[in-house]
């Protein structure tokens, strides 16, 4: 990390808390402005801090579970109270953590100022989407409060709609009123990403990001509706006892099961989708290439959610489900992994022959790539048939989902917070405790998970609070689990703390620090609340880097009274914004 | 949506075409085709729904974008719909071991 | 796409000086296609939302299909037809509401067609209410412990179960579509008010077609529940 004799955007006197011109953050003050926001990079801020409490909220129901399986006896908590550990853990990350994440913080903050657009097509959906999650959030929680669900935050029946004494109809309607949060997003970005692309921002330049984001977006409208209806009918069961799950008045479980995965598998490539647009950005800035077949990585995140919606009988193997039925899913489920497959290639092809610099974004990249390779191919192993009879319901497919969703998603999420952190705040993270943060991410994940696999392989079942005392491996492998939860719990938290530190005590980001080449790179940090000062005329293609001796200084993004410091390596950007500077000034 | 305004001659003919729909549904459920009962019936629907989206709903007239959303949508409907029958309807293909211990209520 | 010669370019000069343009786009074009397309896409999402429902009917008919015919018999397909037929004006005057603003005809006739078209859907509910009604006195209402029909009012080959599997799949099916309709005339009211203070012409009638995308939408999910629920019991007997 080097230091610059001056700081950009900084002289001596100068508060060192206020950011210099005018821009979204500071247009405006107080809570009204902050509450009935309409623009979107405020809504993703709002987002940001209500996804980052659930995620804590799911993470402490986390910890609870790891201590408890420190030790073979069911000894921290009782059977039921365990049960509704690892159902609120799941309903908390699942659907008010991992599906929000990325498309509502990252999502909205970026794709107007990636299309060269002034905001979404809906801003008030925008604020109503943020209310709505809200809502359904305050109710989840308030069904926590008052005493949880314990059906596993799949909710299968009849366990959940005949038997279960929780609180499933609340949480069931806060999830409810989520979706519609979901989905509303998901019709703005459709209908954003159609209609308001920049003069020459055709499809074929748009970032990766943005290809990903309108893919999660079909999903956003096709699967969530789906689980909206499954959930008021498991409501309307548990309440009006109609008999549409109950086998003793006509009614088949397996109906809802059919229902639910209709849309939580397709969620699951909700959870994954925008991360991979994320991963894209990282690779190709940080490898200053291209994406190495763009094209191919554009339509793979449209296969992906399209082949998404054709799998889901692959979660029910074993519910007796028929066997042909299941044989179709296993070969559709096998086919849904090569677009995967296809983007891990040419990510890793981009790298060949590039330009590698080890920036904490681009280590999150990397350790995304290596272990979504292992989740991905786990996720095979449970896709063959034969396998999925012994690994269903153990620890095997626990390990799987988690290096998805945490070594999948959330190090996207992390890499392109950090990435964007500067756009965003206009202040840059400290380097040292980034890359250094990352590595202590990666070594817990792994030391929590990986022995999941193993234990999982050894017939450990999830959802129980206790296992045999005559298998000492089983608890080796528990702690080892268990010291991995603390190790990454300290990696989620210290970005945690730099980050807001950084929001008043870190160095003034430029324009462009990285340098991208990106839309959202051609206006300050952070962005004016219109995004752009002109609207952007896009005549390149899609991550045009160019060497660093051909890259001019200075971009249009730097305002009289912040100017850039011409020595630092990261003012340089591309020489079209200059040439639109000069045009545009 | 387009500019192009539809007239009102092709909105009242497509009504009369709807109640003409109505009333061949009416009038074909009293009669038994047998198998083709629900083939049938479900024509018919289609048929009218197909008259309101490309009429009323302007889609006959507008961009193809918006016939590739509405496709799509019903597509995937179908999609929902045929994965799941034919998993209840796949279930006794395969011959099943006689359990003598279950129950005969078993879902058939 | 083609264009009608009795409309103006909508490409105004000064596309900003339109009152009704959003300050975050570009022109009037911009606003209407990115509208219609959010409402599309909004009616596909409908459509899942209540495909859940037909699979369920799907499923369960094809597994009980002489209760749900005996079922269904006892559903007044009369009145059910009748709704059909009152829907599908409602649709008609919906379109030409849409037409006589884009022509821009005046605010009367304007209002005329909305106020059919909400008349329409009011008589619509009322039936539906008096139906229900009559489902609730013959104790045919599908909730724990209420549901009792008759001894004689279906055959006694058949599981009373199987009968109230159907008489949900009815209710919610129906009661989601009603709920549909009534949020419909509760949004089309306000737009009639603005209709009537002269908000509509050819340059921005947006909020009217919009809804009548909506309305359709919902013409059509009845054009489906209408065979589906009420004209099964007619082949009762013959089978399929």
């Amino acid at each position: 990390m080097s230091t610059a004799a001056v700081t950009p955007g900084t002289r001596v006197g100068e508060s060192r808390a206020r950011h210099p011109h005018v821009n979204y953050l500071n247009a405006d003050y107080g809570i009204k402005s902050w509450l009935l926001t309409l623009d979107h990079k405020r809504i993703a801020l709002l987002y940001l801090a209500s996804i980052s409490f659930f995620f804590l909220l799911g993470g402490a129901y986390a910890v609870a579970i790891r201590v408890e399986l420190l030790t073979p006896a069911g000894d921290l908590v009782q059977s039921q109270t365990y049960n509704k550990l690892f159902t609120h853990h799941g309903i908390l990350m699942v659907f008010f953590f991992l599906i929000p994440s990325i498309p509502a913080v990252l999502g909205n903050f970026l794709i107007p100022l990636m299309i060269g657009a002034k905001d979404l097509a809906f801003p008030r959906l925008n604020l109503l989407s943020w209310y709505i999650y809200m809502v359904g959030g305050v109710m989840t929680f308030w069904a926590l409060l008052l005493g949880g669900v314990d059906t596993g935050w799949t909710f299968y029946t009849p366990f959940s709609s005949t038997f279960s004494n929780t609180y499933v109809v609340m949480a069931g309607l806060g999830i409810f009123i989520n979706g519609f949060s979901s989905i509303l997003t998901g019709l703005n970005f459709i209908v954003t990403i159609h209609t308001m692309r920049a003069p020459g921002m055709t499809w074929f330049r748009l970032p990766l990001f943005i290809w990903s984001h309108y893919a999660t977006s079909l999903i956003f409208i096709l699967g969530t509706p789906v689980i909206a209806i499954t959930v008021l009918l498991l409501a309307l069961e548990r309440l009006a006892r109609i008999g549409i799950f109950d086998p003793a008045l006509g009614g088949d479980p397996v109906l809802f099961q059919h229902l639910f995965w209709f849309y939580s598998h397709p969620a699951v490539y909700i959870m994954i989708l925008p991360s991979m647009g994320v991963i894209s950005e990282l690779v190709a800035t940080f490898s200053r290439k291209p994406i190495f077949g763009y094209s191919f990585v554009a339509f793979s995140s449209i296969a992906i959610a399209v082949f998404g919606f054709l799998v889901w009988g692959h979660h029910m193997f074993v519910s007796g489900q028929s066997v042909y039925a299941g044989l179709v899913f296993s070969l559709l489920s096998f086919a849904v992994a090569i677009p995967s497959a296809v983007k891990v290639f040419n990510w890793t092809a981009t790298f060949y022959r590039g330009s590698i610099s080890y920036d904490t974004p681009m280590l999150y990249a990397f350790a995304f790539i290596g272990l979504f390779i292992i989740g991905g191919m786990t996720g095979l192993f449970l896709a063959a048939t034969g396998l999925d009879v012994h690994l269903h319901d153990t620890y095997f497919v626990v390990a799987h989902f988690h290096y998805i969703m945490v070594g999948g998603a959330v190090m996207g999420y992390l890499g392109g917070m950090h990435f964007w952190w500067p756009k965003i705040t206009g202040r840059m993270y400290p380097e040292g405790w980034g890359r250094f943060s990352a590595l202590v991410v990666f070594v817990g994940f792994n030391l929590t998970f990986f022995p999941q696999f193993l234990l999982g392989y050894m017939g450990m079942p999830r959802r129980y609070h206790a296992y045999p005392l005559d298998q000492p491996i089983w608890q080796v492998l528990h702690v080892m689990s268990s010291a991995g939860a603390s190790i990454l719990a300290v990696g989620f938290i210290i970005p945690a703390i730099y980050f807001v530190w950084s929001m008043r005590y870190g160095r003034f980001a430029p324009a462009n620090p990285w340098p991208g080449t990106g839309l959202e790179w051609r206006t300050t940090s952070p962005p004016p609340t219109e995004n752009f000062r002109k609207t952007p005329v896009v005549t390149w293609e899609a991550y045009e880097f160019r060497p660093v001796e051909e890259m001019r200084i200075v971009g249009p993004g730097e305002t009289a009274d912040q100017p850039a410091d011409p020595g630092h390596p990261r003012n340089r950007v591309a020489p079209e914004t200059l040439e639109h500077g000069k045009d545009k000034e | 949506m387009s500019e192009h305004i539809v007239s009102r001659k092709i909105y009242f003919a497509v009504f009369g075409a709807l109640m003409l729909g109505t009333l061949l549904t009416v009038v074909a459920a009293r009669i038994d085709f047998g198998p083709f009962n629900d083939i049938i019936a479900m024509t018919i629907a289609v048929a009218k729904a197909l008259l309101v989206v490309l009429f009323f709903m302007h889609v006959r007239y507008g961009s193809r974008l918006n016939m590739v959303i509405v496709v799509s949508g019903f597509f995937w409907l179908a999609v929902m719909i045929a994965f799941t029958l034919s998993d209840y309807e796949s279930r006794d293909w395969m011959p099943r071991v006689h359990d003598p211990n279950e129950p005969a209520s078993v879902h058939r | 796409m083609a264009t009608s010669d009795t409309m103006h370019t909508t490409h105004a000069p000064h596309s900003s000086a339109h009152t009704a343009l959003a300050h975050h786009f570009d022109n009037m074009e911009q606003q209407r296609e990115a509208g219609t397309l959010g409402m599309w896409v909004f009616l596909v999402q409908e459509v899942m939302f209540f495909g859940g429902l037909f699979l369920a009917y799907l499923v369960y008919r094809t597994k009980y299909p002489m209760a749900f015919a005996a079922a269904s018999s006892h559903l007044n397909w009369k009145l059910g037809a009748f709704n059909t037929v009152v829907l599908i004006c409602s649709s008609l005057t919906m379109a030409l509401a849409v037409w006589a603003a884009q022509i821009g005809r005046e605010r009367r006739t304007q209002l005329l067609f909305m106020g059919l078209t909400a008349l329409l859907g009011t008589v619509f509910l009322v039936v539906k209410a008096i139906e229900y009604t009559d489902k609730w006195h013959d104790r045919l209402f599908p909730v724990r412990g209420w549901f009792a029909p008759a001894p004689d009012a279906f055959p006694h080959t058949i599981a009373v179960e199987n009968i109230q599997m159907f008489y949900w799949i009815y209710f919610a099916m129906t009661g989601l579509h009603a709920l549909h309709m009534i949020i419909g005339i509760a949004i089309l009211l306000p737009i009639m008010w603005k209709a009537w203070r002269g908000a509509y012409s050819p340059e921005y009638y947006a909020p009217v077609e919009l809804f009548g995308l909506y309305w359709h939408f919902v013409d059509i999910v009845w054009i489906f529940l209408f065979p589906l629920l009420y004209l099964l019991g007619a082949h009762f007997g013959g089978g399929h």
